[in-house]
């Protein structure tokens, strides 16, 4: 072992001695919460600059916060998008199939259908109504945690529980850990379990679409944990250098398995804020209010699409469950927290705006939760015919040296072969389906 | 037309062949497949109005506008990571890194992403991308711009791994990697640019026109990847090597009088174990020679499948002439460099009877 640090030492003069700050979220496991100490503006509070405005203009929209509905289930104030009620009722609808489906899922993990997943509870508008305010043909390029994005694409529930299941129906061949869905048809990118690195990829998607002289935009999503990555910073000093039209998305869920918001930054500074050093249009938005958080998404769309290039978007929301099914957050967090969280649930939310404006009822939300129960219910089963994990309805064998590389190299069919005669070993009867 | 420009698919045969530094041919390579593809974009630190730091770049964006060759920022991890987004949009991405000692905050990006996106979304997505970057010591870079890393790329499953050795052979190899579906990690030995260097650094510097492959026949042609190149042949024994080190064992081969049959890999992965297979069952002697350091190195990987494949026609113990495994010293960089001496040493070893 080499020397020690250097305990001690000669202190120079009377200075007093540095103290190293490890940041401490404010409630533990058992403790009482109490999130007075939020700031929170009242909805309708925050002012709307032009989507084609300095990014300068934005900067009090970085530390504030947008909100359109207000306590009393009304959209109000300049943020308003002004959606039609049909258009709600689908968001609402897609918004809670991606919680029946989370439910459905998770209890499927417990019940050993399959090794792993993950739940967006209470995120549900940060990607859902964001997937409203952009068109179909732009690209987004999601984290674990954006399973909204695809419903509301209207992919096939049945498609991602076959990928969740790793059977042989399932698209990616059993390739990925559940959750990491991809779909080119539905602008959908390959989601990777490395954080972050979609953000300079949204970023290069995004200039690429430029290089063309295309109109789509690109939209990525982090959580704020993981906008602590150098990838993160990559993104922005591109996007901001190039001017790149992209949609650069923190969901802001207080928590990173279990490190809170602290441990990436929030101590300091808002996350929205970095937008501001980098001069691109930054904007602070209640994650949980879905209206909100569509009017924040088309502005940056539109500010995009006009070529005045990327904004960053702060979705402040609460991961109401743990950060999958391999987490158990009463170990280092209150379980006062999601109760008392001051911006309620973004599915509530959205229903009572709705039932407010007589468009909508408690009895047809009701029929409508136990209709979605149904469809996830009869997606599971359909599913199910094509295997769970481990039960050994897979994709073929052979499958697994397969998209390597476009070809198939000596040294891949080798070892492929080499597989194949591990499997004859064990099981002498076997047969390559 | 020479030797050496009578294998490989050149389509264009009766082309006129002009001498070409290694640079020149790159350059060409750039410009031929620019010209061939309008979705081909070229990046990086310095590459576009000046032309790159060296000069590989030059008079590209002058002639295909700044949104096809431009400037970048300096952060190696945006550059690749930008490229993978350009590839899922459908570009064709030939980002530059500016010395490849600066790739690994690009590593993750190339290792996790570019590498998987093929595998992990089925053929849905793809990565056709081609990172150039100049490699390799003998320049008195230091530590920092004269590094060998390619065995952190070869044990990588997704990325093909592509070094050439001679202009000719640059140009050709360059369009086949830009063409390639699959990441191709594309290192050029900067030692070489302006000329083939024996490994005597005390003498004059040899340019290239006095090299019979500095002759590059004009437009496009493509040298396949994974296929190596019998440099020269003989009995004696079997030298694997790549990049700078195919002129340093030629060197001390044609001054030992020594009969070598000499492989330039060209592409180490895929490999042509073929080719390696069939000299070393000829010659019952194998020296394998490269810059980078040794343990874990791609030499321990050429070992281990010429003990696999030729076990039973093997007269000696494999050879491996490296680096040494210390970063790479300035002042006595050439104290590090596996010169004519080291190899000398393992040539005299494999010969001994």
């Amino acid at each position: 072992m080499g020397q020690g640090p250097d305990a001690g030492g000669d202190r120079r003069g009377n200075l007093p001695p540095l103290s190293l700050h490890v940041p401490e979220p404010p409630f533990r496991p058992g403790d009482p919460v109490d999130y007075s100490f939020l700031d929170i503006p009242p909805a309708g509070a925050a002012p709307r600059p032009d989507e084609t405005c300095d990014p300068q203009e934005t900067a009090p929209l970085c530390t504030g916060m947008i909100r359109v509905l207000d306590d009393d289930h009304r959209a109000v104030g300049p943020w308003d998008p002004r959606l039609d009620s049909e258009t709600l009722r689908r968001m609402l609808r897609v918004m809670a199939l991606t919680r029946a489906f989370d439910d459905r899922m998770y209890r499927g993990q417990r019940q050993g259908k399959t090794s792993f997943y993950m739940k967006c509870t209470g995120e549900e508008a940060t990607s859902v109504a964001s997937a409203f305010a952009l068109d179909h043909d732009d690209m987004v390029f999601p984290s674990y945690r954006q399973q909204g994005i695809l419903i509301a694409r209207g992919y096939p529930i049945q498609e991602m529980i076959n990928q969740i299941y790793s059977n042989r129906a399932d698209k990616l061949k059993g390739r990925q850990l559940p959750i990491m869905y991809s779909s080119r048809e539905h602008n959908f990118f390959t989601i990777s379990g490395n954080l972050a690195t979609q953000y300079p990829q949204a970023v290069g998607w995004a200039m690429a679409s430029a290089i063309r002289g295309d109109t789509r935009i690109a939209s990525a999503w982090i959580g704020e944990g993981s906008s602590a990555e150098g990838d993160a910073h990559a993104a922005f000093t591109f996007a901001t250098v190039f001017n790149a039209p992209v949609v650069l998305n923190i969901v802001n869920n207080q928590w990173a398995i279990s490190s809170f918001s602290g441990f990436a930054g929030a101590e300091r500074a808002t996350f929205a804020s970095r937008a501001t050093g980098y001069g691109i249009a930054g904007l602070r938005v209640d994650g949980n209010d879905a209206l909100a958080v569509y009017a924040a998404a088309r502005w940056a769309a539109n500010r995009a699409r006009a070529n005045k290039g990327p904004t960053l978007i702060e979705h402040f929301t609460y991961r109401a469950e743990g950060h999958s099914t391999s987490d158990d957050p009463s170990q280092y967090r209150s379980a006062q927290e999601r109760e008392e969280w001051p911006l309620g649930d973004p599915i509530m939310r959205l229903k009572r705006h709705l039932v407010a404006m007589g468009e909508w009822s408690v009895e047809a939300h009701r029929a409508m939760d136990a209709e979605l129960v149904e469809q996830v219910k009869q997606a599971t089963k359909e599913a199910e015919k094509n295997g769970v994990l481990g039960h050994g309805l897979h994709h073929p064998f052979h499958t697994m040296f397969e998209d390597v590389f476009e070809e198939l190299p000596w040294h891949l069919q080798e070892q492929a072969d080499q597989a194949m005669r591990e499997r004859r070993i064990k099981w002498p009867d076997w047969k390559e389906s | 037309m020479s030797e050496q420009l009578e294998e490989g698919p050149v389509t264009l045969a009766e082309a006129p062949v002009r001498r070409l530094n290694m640079i020149e041919a790159i350059n060409e390579a750039l410009d031929i497949m620019m010209e061939r593809d309008d979705t081909v974009v070229a990046f990086g630190e310095d590459v576009g109005y000046f032309g790159g730091v060296f000069r590989a770049t030059a008079g590209l964006q002058k002639k295909y506008g700044k949104a096809r060759v431009f400037d970048t920022p300096i952060n190696e991890c945006a550059i690749i990571g930008a490229a993978v987004g350009m590839a899922a949009y459908g570009l064709r991405p030939v980002p530059e890194i500016q010395f490849a000692d600066y790739i690994y905050p690009g590593y993750d990006q190339l290792v996790s992403e570019a590498a998987r996106l093929r595998y992990r979304s089925a053929g849905e997505f793809t990565a056709p991308i081609t990172v150039r970057s100049p490699f390799g010591g003998g320049i008195f870079g230091g530590q920092t711009h004269s590094q060998s890393p390619e065995a952190l790329f070869t044990h990588v499953a997704g990325l093909k791994v592509v070094i050439p050795s001679t202009p000719h052979d640059a140009k050709g190899l360059l369009i086949a990697a830009i063409e390639d579906n699959d990441p191709v990690i594309f290192f050029e030995p900067k030692r070489i640019y302006n000329g083939p260097f024996g490994g005597y650094y005390d003498k004059p510097v040899e340019p290239w026109a006095r090299h019979p492959a500095s002759q590059v026949p004009e437009g496009y042609y493509s040298i396949p990847l994974g296929k190596a190149k019998v440099v020269q042949g003989g009995e004696a024994l079997t030298v694997l090597a790549y990049g700078t080190m195919i002129h340093v064992a030629s060197a001390v081969c044609a001054e030992k009088g020594v009969d070598a049959e000499i492989i330039d890999l060209r592409t180490l992965v895929p490999l042509d174990v073929e080719t390696v297979q069939k000299s070393v069952e000829k010659t019952g002697k194998c020296l394998i020679v490269h810059e980078a350091t040794r343990t874990g190195g791609y030499g321990a990987e050429l070992s281990a499948l010429v003990q696999e494949h030729c076990f039973y026609h093997l007269e000696k113990p494999i050879e491996r002439v490296t680096g040494f495994d210390t970063p790479y010293p300035h002042s006595l960089e050439w104290a590090y460099f596996p010169g004519p001496v080291r190899i000398g040493e393992a040539i005299d070893r494999l010969l001994k009877d």
